[in-house]
């Protein structure tokens, strides 16, 4: 005992090499640290972002190297009617997708709030549509809407005889659009209800004890404690779902490619559409571009629209 | 603060008894109604595709689109041959293999770099570091729709078109924000007077990176190594503009762009393949949900 006690007396004393000093450098640990993310990021995140800006300016196709021509692509964009037909089904498909996820996962969330039994296994069972590839769970759907075989006409049809003929879901303009929209909600809710369960739970029992003494009821309980105790979540979770709803790609492309006759494209498969398959890289890129400025606007909408306020956060945080 | 927690009960119960017997058996009734139908409604329609693809996947064709004589809901004799067709005759495995490949290198390298980068930003506490964290949460809303051109042009001059390399490398761009910011909030949780304690016992740095730091963050590494991994898994657009051969797509991409050919849809395949291909990801899903959910919430809460 009184041995290895001496050993690590002398410790001390050892000068450490070099390198383990060089390590234990706070500057050069920092930049050693975050050299790694940093330069995956930069090269592969800040370098495309620009180089897509750049491009979205030049004539590229695929196998040539473009030439610089203004603004030439946008303003052929602006007459394009397949692009504004684009920018109204991406607001439209956000809008709608958007809150019927929030309605829908706000409502689920609640429910979830209670007292149930097998929580965790409810909670498991409900993310699974979250999990699982959107593409595959894509193709299901795509099943499930098929002209001929599909499970919906048939339960209106042969089981409740509400319809007399099968719905074309993918057929025409409207049914597609809003078919899509359902196939996304159906993913997003979710995500939603977990997230807003979890801001659920961080609201303190006390107030809704107080609320009831004072003789409120349910529907006030919720306007006046429930929703604005929740509104900072729900300005991140909306921020990001607007995001990634605005830009979807999976889903359309898996289900209907943009048909019928085009109308279910969204800006990202009309980028694509044009840029990978088509060639046209400038125009591709050009059309991802005009992406961007909606994306700032939605995100700063829910984010100062919604944005936190001191007294939601509890007394001395923040 | 006894007081403030009995007094709501006390009111309660005080309700209960001068309400008649009829009231309680119809708040059960009322609770059936506004609780348990709704969730009920809930789970038939988030699963019910999930069902539906596995019944599609067992069924033979000629139940498959026959929906008189035969129960669409059940199947009448259950039969392997889509799971056989998809195994033998395709090259469904090799997808498998690539896209597992795929996704375990790339969950590597983006835990690696951001296990880094969080304790970086959270421990070292250099100066100006709160504004690379904001960089990088700003990096997370930049979405691959926009990026993919870009970096298509950039893959193709590189000369990684067309190998899972491409990949590898690419799909760190949303891995990365998300495990970083992950992990930020899992080390602001770990107490910093233990590293404190360490640093006076004349431990290096990296001594309390690995000995120290490490070990007591294990549970939000395994959380960030499966979102890495679940969405390296259902990655698409990358997939579909970057691999071109057929025997180096990921499932998501071949069973789209492989199985659907011609006119006729091979139904009973294309669902036997979404649903083999979503088996991996919810069984190691399965597995850590406990983690995932609580680190879900968690990252949301910060």
């Amino acid at each position: 005992m009184s041995a290895t006690t001496a050993v690590t007396w002398s410790r001390p004393n050892q000068q450490p090499n070099w390198l383990v000093r060089l390590f234990d450098w706070k500057p050069f640990l920092a930049f050693a640290c975050l050299l790694p993310a940093a330069g995956l990021l930069l090269v592969f995140l800040t370098y495309p972002l620009g180089l897509g800006i750049w491009l979205a300016f030049t004539d590229t196709t695929i196998g040539r190297s473009g030439y610089w021509v203004g603004i030439e692509n946008f303003q052929y964009l602006l007459e394009d009617p397949l692009w504004w037909n684009a920018v109204f089904y991406s607001v439209f498909y956000t809008g709608v997708a958007t809150f019927g996820k929030f309605a829908l996962g706000l409502w689920l969330a609640l429910l979830l709030n209670n007292h149930l039994p097998f929580k965790s296994l409810l909670r498991a069972i409900i993310l699974l549509p979250w999990i699982v590839p959107t593409v595959l769970s894509a193709i299901a759907f795509w099943w499930i809407y098929d002209p001929q075989f599909s499970i919906i006409s048939f339960l209106l049809v042969e089981k409740l005889g509400l319809l007399s003929s099968n719905i074309d879901f993918l057929g025409s303009a409207w049914p597609a659009r809003f078919s899509l929209i359902a196939a996304n909600i159906w993913r997003g809710i979710p995500f939603v209800a977990i997230s807003l369960l979890a801001g659920l739970q961080t609201i303190s029992p006390s107030l809704y004890e107080a609320a009831l003494l004072d003789g409120s009821t349910a529907w006030q309980r919720f306007r006046f404690i429930t929703f604005p105790m929740l509104l900072p979540i729900l300005a991140i979770v909306m921020t990001f779902s607007i995001i990634f709803t605005f830009t979807d790609f999976q889903l359309v492309y898996a289900i209907t490619r943009g048909g019928p006759v085009n109308s279910t494209h969204l800006l990202a498969t009309l980028a694509f559409q044009r840029g990978i398959p088509g060639g046209q890289l400038g125009e591709g890129a050009a059309i991802a571009v005009s992406m961007i400025p909606f994306l700032v606007f939605a995100t700063l909408f829910s984010y100062f629209g919604l944005a936190r306020r001191k007294w939601q956060q509890g007394e001395g945080n923040d | 603060m006894t007081d403030a927690a009995v007094l709501p009960e006390a009111a309660q119960s005080n309700a209960a008894t001068a309400q008649p017997e009829t009231m309680a058996w119809d708040s059960k009734a009322r609770r059936m109604v506004t609780l348990y139908l709704p969730l009920a409604c809930f789970v038939i329609i988030l699963l019910f595709p999930f069902y539906w693809m596995t019944v599609t996947a067992f069924k033979p064709n000629a139940e498959l689109f026959d929906y008189k004589t035969y129960n669409p809901f059940w199947i009448g004799s259950p039969t392997l041959d889509h799971i056989k067709h998809l195994l033998f005759n395709t090259a469904y495995p090799h997808w498998l293999v690539t896209t597992m490949t795929v996704a375990i290198c790339a969950t590597f390298l983006s835990l690696f770099s951001s296990t880094l980068a969080a304790y970086a930003i959270q421990r070292l506490r250099f100066k100006g570091s709160q504004y690379v964290g904001l960089a990088i949460y700003l990096a997370y809303l930049v979405p691959p729709s926009i990026l993919f051109i870009p970096l298509a042009t950039m893959v193709y001059r590189l000369g990684l078109f067309d190998s899972p390399l491409a990949l590898i490398l690419t799909y760190p761009t949303f891995l990365v924000p998300f495990c970083t910011w992950l992990l930020i909030g899992y080390f602001k949780s770990i107490p910093y007077e233990l590293e404190e304690c360490a640093l006076i016992d004349g431990a290096t740095r990296l001594q309390i990176l690995r000995q120290i730091t490490l070990p007591l963050a294990v549970p939000g590494l395994i959380s960030a190594g499966i979102f890495s991994f679940t969405l390296s898994w259902n990655e698409f657009i990358y997939a579909l503009a970057f691999i071109q051969s057929s025997e180096n797509k990921t499932v998501p991409v071949a069973i789209l762009t492989e199985l659907v050919s011609g006119d006729v849809y091979q139904w009973g395949a294309l669902m036997a393949g979404s649903l083999l291909g979503s088996l991996p990801v919810a069984i190691f899903y399965s597995f850590f949900v406990d983690y995932y959910v609580s680190s879900l919430t968690g990252a949301v809460k910060e």
